[in-house]
């Protein structure tokens, strides 16, 4: 109640499915999704396993809320070893998938081994088959999506599958699905691709159910979802303009990284903004958006749907490409917009439907060709390497003739798939790659936004904004507003957020709900619908436990403290946008009192004090 | 006053809280697939489109019924069926031009819209208001309003 407490275990070596019993000890402390998850990991592989070896599993995981009518109960997390960084991966994806796999009766799929052939996984309610799937292999997720939906003649199918980036060994892969939603981070697509497994497609009919008081639940979620509909962000900002809300916001704080994080203004933000999205365009007086779009059962509606310009050289003689589909988000468009100094609206439109089409994480990608763009204005990376191409910052050109190249990783296009840190290394200038543990950063300089540096320096799955979104507190004032300049009080609102956001991740639910509700909201849902008593503190508690799991699966993966660090430009190359002028990212202020409050060892190892306290696993 | 849904899908953002609520209200669990109420995606368009059982006055399901297991409830203006009567004969799915009466398979009976008694359960559920239950003698008004705005005297005080 409500998890469906039933676990698909899929071995692909063997090509068999069998059904077994969700370990409910381990969900009462672990809650479900990312958590419970990466329990399951811990428990069945070896942290230091060659990601893309059989050794590693790949999980398709449901929070307990997934699929009830908790507003933005939509979502479902992949958790396996990451390819690009070497440390935990844990990817939260939205649309319709998660909910269908949880009204089919499942939590959790679980693949194991790897099929010597392409395969597809094919489940109806409680009948779940592996397929062969070599007619699908070479086709890029919306063909895939497409030729499977012609085979189950039924509209309702949901589909999750890896394009040709991920066959190619592209190392920032994503898993699409509902052809543009995506587990986009950190190559769990490419984890996918590794084992031949092109797809996963499910109907389920039985409906998610069990609510433990369901009165007290409707009632709560009326209510919580009230809360969401009167909240400036989440009932207008975000419908209205979605997460490209933020794209003036954060250039005019002077904290929008550009040209590879050199600048942190960029001077055609405006024309990639949420704003431009709206307003109509020569050719044809129509704007770039089309419709904000829900994923399962959200009232806050954030999705873009979107078109590109026909007459656009992008696409003007690619009639596939004239009909609608997912538009852009903020930290897509910063990365293949402004941090490769791209203005051009459509170009970037029109690059987010390949990354979607053919399956790779955009924020990754886009940081990479900046990366690229950086070192071929050095001269590292030469017409040679690029076809003749003029890969300068501000070419849509050349942006354009990168994605489709990382699509189908040919070409260059395969150095691009390496992702930032192995590419800048392969060319002589690993200075270059603005990473944290081998991932991409997204779209907060932390120059600009101190906290945003503990973030990304001690995020577990390497640079990403997901982790502990203090730019709600030090940009928007939520849940108070902190100074984006000073480092003081951060270590500890980043460990605060940090936990919560691994118990938001860890139930069904998307954090973007976090900009009105708090776990106070969230409790009282949960604890309706759920067996077992569910406070606050008791999901804050979780969220800790869940964290110091994490930390623990990458220490015994090989990182170490050494590895929470930042780029030396972020420590040492002072911003030059007017309202940040003279900063750089003080970690150095940050990062040991940090460790102090985790109660870690000063080279930020997990005691067996906290293994004790949280009975992680040994 | 008789209410009719009103249904205003350039609202719809596809989210199925409609979709949850039916099925919850008729059948117990979130279960999209058993819902009276469904929303239709058209993913090239950009549209998503709510469509369920208008209830007609003439109602053809309730005409073709030979058991007369569809009867008007006379307080909510639905068509109604009734689970005893219905001998799951299916003919009501085919007289009905929209597609709105289905089958169920687990009970053997129809199934469609009938209004949650007075309160549809999509409605309240809709966080956009493109359901909406209204008196059904003017489940125009916003339609026309937007259309008198686009008339010169509106326009002049704008």
């Amino acid at each position: 109640m409500t998890w469906t407490k039933k676990v698909l275990r899929v071995n692909l070596t063997e090509g068999s499915v069998n059904e077994e019993p969700l370990n409910m000890d381990w969900a009462a402390e672990y809650i479900g999704q990312r958590g419970l998850a990466t329990r399951y990991l811990v428990a069945e592989t070896d942290p230091a396993c060659d990601p893309l070896g059989p050794d590693n599993k790949l999980i398709f995981a449901t929070g307990p809320l997934t699929g009830t009518a908790v507003s933005t109960a939509a979502r479902y997390s992949v958790i396996t070893k990451s390819p690009l960084t070497g440390a935990i991966a844990c990817s939260n994806s939205g649309g319709f998938l998660g909910a269908e796999l949880k009204s089919a009766g499942w939590d959790m799929i679980i693949f194991e081994g790897k099929s010597p052939s392409p395969v597809m996984l094919n489940i109806i309610n409680e009948n779940a088959e592996l397929v062969p799937a070599d007619d699908l292999w070479g086709k890029s997720v919306w063909e895939t999506d497409r030729l499977i939906h012609e085979k189950s003649g039924d509209p309702q199918t949901r589909v999750a599958a890896v394009g040709r980036s991920a066959e190619a060994g592209c190392l920032y892969s994503a898993i699409i699905n509902d052809l543009h939603r995506a587990a986009g981070r950190s190559g769990v697509g490419t984890v996918m691709a590794s084992k031949n497994l092109k797809a996963v497609a499910v109907r389920g009919t039985r409906g998610v159910g069990n609510i433990k008081d369901p009165a007290r639940f409707m009632k709560s979620v009326a209510e919580e979802k009230q809360v969401l509909a009167e909240n400036a962000v989440t009932g207008q900002g975000l419908p209205a303009l979605g997460t490209q809300v933020l794209m003036n916001v954060i250039n005019e704080i002077g904290a929008l990284p550009t040209n590879n994080m050199q600048l942190s203004q960029f001077e055609g933000a405006h024309n990639i903004s949420g704003e431009a999205m709206l307003e109509p365009r020569k050719s044809d007086g129509k704007p770039n958006l089309t419709t904000n779009a829900a994923c399962f059962g959200c009232t806050i509606a954030c999705g873009r749907i979107s078109t590109v310009d026909r007459t656009h050289f992008s696409i003007e003689n690619k009639p596939e490409y004239w009909g609608n589909s997912g538009g852009l988000e903020y930290e897509a468009a910063w990365a293949m917009g402004a941090d490769t100094g791209v203005d051009d609206l459509d170009a970037v439109t029109y690059v987010n439907f390949i990354c979607n089409e053919d399956g790779m994480d955009p924020i990754s990608f886009g940081a990479t060709v900046a990366a690229a763009m950086e070192m071929y204005e050095k001269g590292a990376i030469t017409k040679e390497q690029t076809d003749g191409v003029e890969l300068k910052f501000g070419s849509a050109e050349a942006l354009v003739w990168c994605v489709e190249r990382v699509a189908t990783g040919e070409g260059f296009g395969a150095d691009l798939g390496l992702g930032s840190k192995r590419l800048c290394q392969k060319y002589g200038h690993p200075e270059l790659s603005m990473t944290v543990k081998g991932q991409e950063f997204p779209a907060y300089d932390p120059r600009g936004i101190q906290g945003m540096g503990l973030t990304y320096a001690t995020s577990n799955r390497g640079a990403c904004h997901l982790r502990s979104y203090t730019v709600a507190s030090e940009v928007l004032g939520i849940p108070e507003k902190t100074d984006p300049a000073v480092t003081e009080g951060k270590a500890g609102l980043v460990k605060a957020f940090q936990d919560a956001t691994a118990a938001v991740d860890s139930m069904g639910l998307c954090v973007f709900t976090t900009f009105a509700w708090t776990l106070d909201n969230m409790a009282p849902q949960m604890d309706a619908a759920c067996e077992g008593d569910w406070t606050v503190d008791r999901l804050v508690e979780a969220g800790e436990r869940i964290w110091n799991l994490e930390r623990d699966y990458n220490i015994k993966a090989g990182l170490t403290g050494a590895d929470d660090n930042l780029p030396e430009r972020l420590l040492k190359e002072a911003s030059k946008a007017a309202p940040t002028e003279g900063q750089v990212c003080n970690l150095d202020q940050m990062l040991p009192e940090y460790y102090q409050l985790r109660g870690w060892t000063a080279d930020g190892q997990v005691t067996d004090e906290l293994r004790q306290k949280f009975s992680l696993p040994g | 006053m008789q209410r009719s849904l009103t249904i205003d899908p350039e609202k719809c953002t596809g989210c199925l809280q409609c979709e949850m609520a039916c099925s919850f209200e008729n059948e117990g669990n979130f279960n999209p697939s058993k819902s009276r109420i469904k929303v239709f995606t058209f993913h090239e368009e950009g549209r998503f489109v709510p469509y369920t059982c208008t209830q007609c006055d003439e109602a053809w399901c309730m005409q073709a019924c030979p058991v007369d297991a569809i009867k008007m409830n006379f307080t909510t203006g639905a068509m109604e069926v009734n689970e005893q009567t219905c001998v799951g004969c299916k003919v009501c799915t085919i007289a009905c031009p929209f597609g709105t009466v289905n089958y169920n398979v687990d009970t053997g009976k129809v199934v469609k819209c009938d209004l949650c008694g007075g309160d549809p359960a999509c409605a309240t559920a809709c966080p956009t208001q493109a359901i909406t239950y209204v008196d059904a003698s003017a489940t125009g008004l916003d339609k026309m309003r937007v259309w008198a705005s686009k008339t010169d005297n509106a326009q002049a005080t704008t």
